[in-house]
């Protein structure tokens, strides 16, 4: 990977650790940390059995016939979906757990969007023996019901945000506010690609297993490497951690941001500009005061105003192509999969299928790989309720 | 204003054997008008003033500050609006604007620091920007005669603090606590110590805040600072529709302590 944790997590003029001075040292312990572990064969083993008996990895790489056939080309899923917990985030929650314990912690809070990550760490927790604790908007806490019982039930305490918007950015707000309050024994689990250096790095290690197995897989059966990689991007975890396998081939990287419904939207990299969020640099909607603006997408992990630095800097040197899919485009990518091949997408990943049809649309015949990166189960109550499906 | 005035501010609090008082207000809280005339009470009780520039996001702040900062954003207040009352009412002692880093950069630093020496301010906490993170923005600061404070933490150690107060113009803010702003009924142990650590080593006066709310918080940590930074508390007490001089005037006595008890400082 070309961008590491030796330029104290700069990617351009990305990244950082804009925090306030009282989690300074976390930083630099959690650095620290996470570089000895990475060297350290005994953590890495121990991670790898946990990917493979708990986390059921590697997760297929499935060739999903009857959509490419309908949008002409070829649509390859890695399958996320298929993972304990049922989304990628699961791979970054097992780790940053066994770097945890590392540390000595004791006490994981973390926030939710969708709710995706905040169970992965509930579980990863129960598994662990460390108490958790979920900041979750109030909003995304009425959105994602089935992920907020499912963390009840895993032992974590969920508390809901009713500050402002009520959504990711609210919680991510209330989990950094929490850490600053108790940095001693508490370790800030975040979900995603965001947040002050080492996050970026470590949550895109944790979930670059993705693009490894992708890219592996992809190779033994095909004998090549495919035309493009597809995948939604909220904070841009799933999406980095396919990004990562391809960086250095001659593939296309498509992210896909939140399009919302055409007013208020969730997509930085198409209509922000750079800024200060969450600890770092990085593409952001905000005004002309620096007031971070509003967001909207009917899914909730990609309703936040910012965007990991990586990928800021990936837009910026046009290495990866970022591209916006609205709320009505993602839910007819999302009945058009569980309809034609019998899997029920995450409304989040529905955005990077949307893009692949539209791709295939205007180029057809493309091999592209799309992300499956969850599962929809958890958006059936919340959809039907609203007439959606 | 420069930090020329803020040294002298705190250099006529020391001489006059007292402790400088460093009220918080947020600008546009409660209301656009309130916040005009509370800034003028302040300036007759205060060494020097921190004005928050209400943000939308910001991670140091507990609940009452959000509060304050949600309700004046709300009312429309902005940084513009903000300098334009400080350069209109110039409230006596010397004013620290309190912002998030982004809002700095939003405009660019360079304007942001043009606008704000205009407008006669002295220095600006920015919480987000921790040392590493400020380059050569201390010197731009200064190249306008503006002191970016320096902050520092319990979790702060002692290299880190050395390095960090090297450089500290102005003064140099003590986050009390691990924590977010905000009234707290005690302090930890290990908070005299942490104190007395950084005054024996600043070459600039130490302040004081985060959970400053009674006269007995500034009792406890007086022979320990030169400052102290009353911010939730005051906060608080205009939304319950006290008055400025009322919920200082216990502080401002507790400040001044020395001049009554003969208590060395």
């Amino acid at each position: 990977m070309t961008t590491t944790i030796k330029t104290r997590g700069r990617f351009g003029v990305y990244g950082g650790q804009y925090v306030p001075e009282t989690l300074i040292a976390n930083l630099h312990e959690l650095e620290q940390a996470f570089e000895a572990a990475s060297a350290d064969e005994e953590f890495q083993s121990e991670l790898r059995a946990i990917l493979k008996d708990f986390v059921g990895r590697s997760t297929p790489l499935y060739p999903a016939e009857r959509i490419g056939a309908d949008w002409g080309g070829r649509v390859i899923l890695k399958r996320e979906d298929l993972t304990h917990t049922g989304a990628h985030k699961i791979n970054n929650a097992v780790g940053q757990v066994l770097l945890a314990r590392r540390l000595g912690k004791t006490r994981i809070v973390a926030e939710t969007g969708a709710g995706q990550h905040g169970v992965a760490t509930a579980a990863a927790c129960a598994r662990a023996g460390l108490e958790c604790v979920v900041y979750m908007g109030a909003l995304d806490c009425e959105r994602q019901r089935p992920n907020v019982e499912r963390m009840n039930l895993l032992g974590a305490e969920v508390i809901p945000c009713e500050a402002g918007s009520r959504n990711l950015k609210i919680a991510i707000n209330e989990a950094i506010r929490d850490w600053i309050s108790n940095p001693g024994d508490t370790h800030y689990l975040i979900g995603s690609v965001v947040g002050p250096h080492p996050y970026p790095t470590i949550v895109r290690e944790f979930q670059s297993v993705i693009g490894r197995e992708a890219r592996e897989q992809y190779l033994e059966r095909e004998g090549e490497l495919p035309d493009a990689v597809i995948a939604c991007v909220g904070g841009g975890s799933n999406a980095m951690g396919m990004f990562a396998g391809f960086l250095e081939d001659d593939v296309e990287l498509h992210g896909v941001e939140a399009g919302g419904n055409g007013e208020i939207h969730a997509a930085p990299l198409n209509s922000g500009s750079p800024g200060v969020l969450h600890g770092a640099m990085q593409y952001l909607l905000q005004d002309g005061e620096g007031q971070i603006l509003n967001t909207h997408s009917i899914a909730a992990g990609l309703d936040y105003p910012g965007v990991g630095p990586e990928h800021s800097a990936l837009r910026d040197s046009g290495r990866a192509q970022y591209h916006v899919v609205g709320d009505d485009e993602a839910l007819d990518a999302f009945r058009a999969l569980s309809r034609r091949e019998g899997i029920i997408p995450a409304v989040e990943s529905s955005h990077a299928l949307a893009f692949a049809k539209r791709l295939l649309g205007e180029r057809p015949g493309l091999n592209v790989i799309v992300n499956l990166s969850g599962r929809g189960d958890k958006d059936l109550p919340s959809l039907m309720e609203r007439g959606l499906l | 204003m420069s930090v020329h005035q803020l040294e002298a501010a705190f250099a006529r609090a020391a001489e006059e054997g007292r402790k400088a008082l460093m009220p918080f207000l947020m600008s546009g809280h409660p209301a656009n008008a309130a916040f005009e005339s509370n800034l003028e009470a302040a300036g007759a009780i205060a060494d020097v003033i921190e004005v928050g520039v209400p943000f939308s996001d910001p991670l140091a702040d507990g609940p009452v500050i959000q509060a304050a900062a949600a309700q004046a954003l709300a009312g429309g207040t902005t940084l513009a609006k903000t300098l334009d009352v400080l350069q209109r009412r110039r409230p006596g002692p010397p004013v620290v604007l309190m912002l998030s880093f982004n809002q700095v950069l939003a405009g660019g630093v360079e304007r942001f620091v043009a606008r704000a020496a205009n407008a006669g301010v002295s220095g600006a906490i920015i919480p987000d920007l921790p040392f590493e993170e400020q380059g050569d923005l201390r010197e731009l600061f200064a190249s306008r005669d503006i002191a970016l404070i320096p902050m520092l933490a319990p979790t702060t150690n002692e290299a880190r603090m050395r390095a960090i107060l090297e450089r500290a113009q102005g003064f140099v803010y003590l986050i009390s606590v691990a924590g977010v702003t905000g009234a707290r009924d005690a302090y930890p142990a290990g908070t005299i110590d942490y104190i007395r650590k950084a005054q024996s080593l600043s070459p600039v006066p130490v302040c004081v805040g985060f959970g400053i709310s009674k006269p007995a918080h500034i009792e406890k940590l007086y022979e320990h600072a030169e400052g102290f930074i009353v911010g939730s508390a005051l906060v608080r007490g205009l939304e319950r529709g006290e008055s400025v001089a009322r919920i200082l005037k216990p502080l401002r006595a507790a400040c001044d302590a020395a001049l009554a008890t003969g208590t060395q400082s």
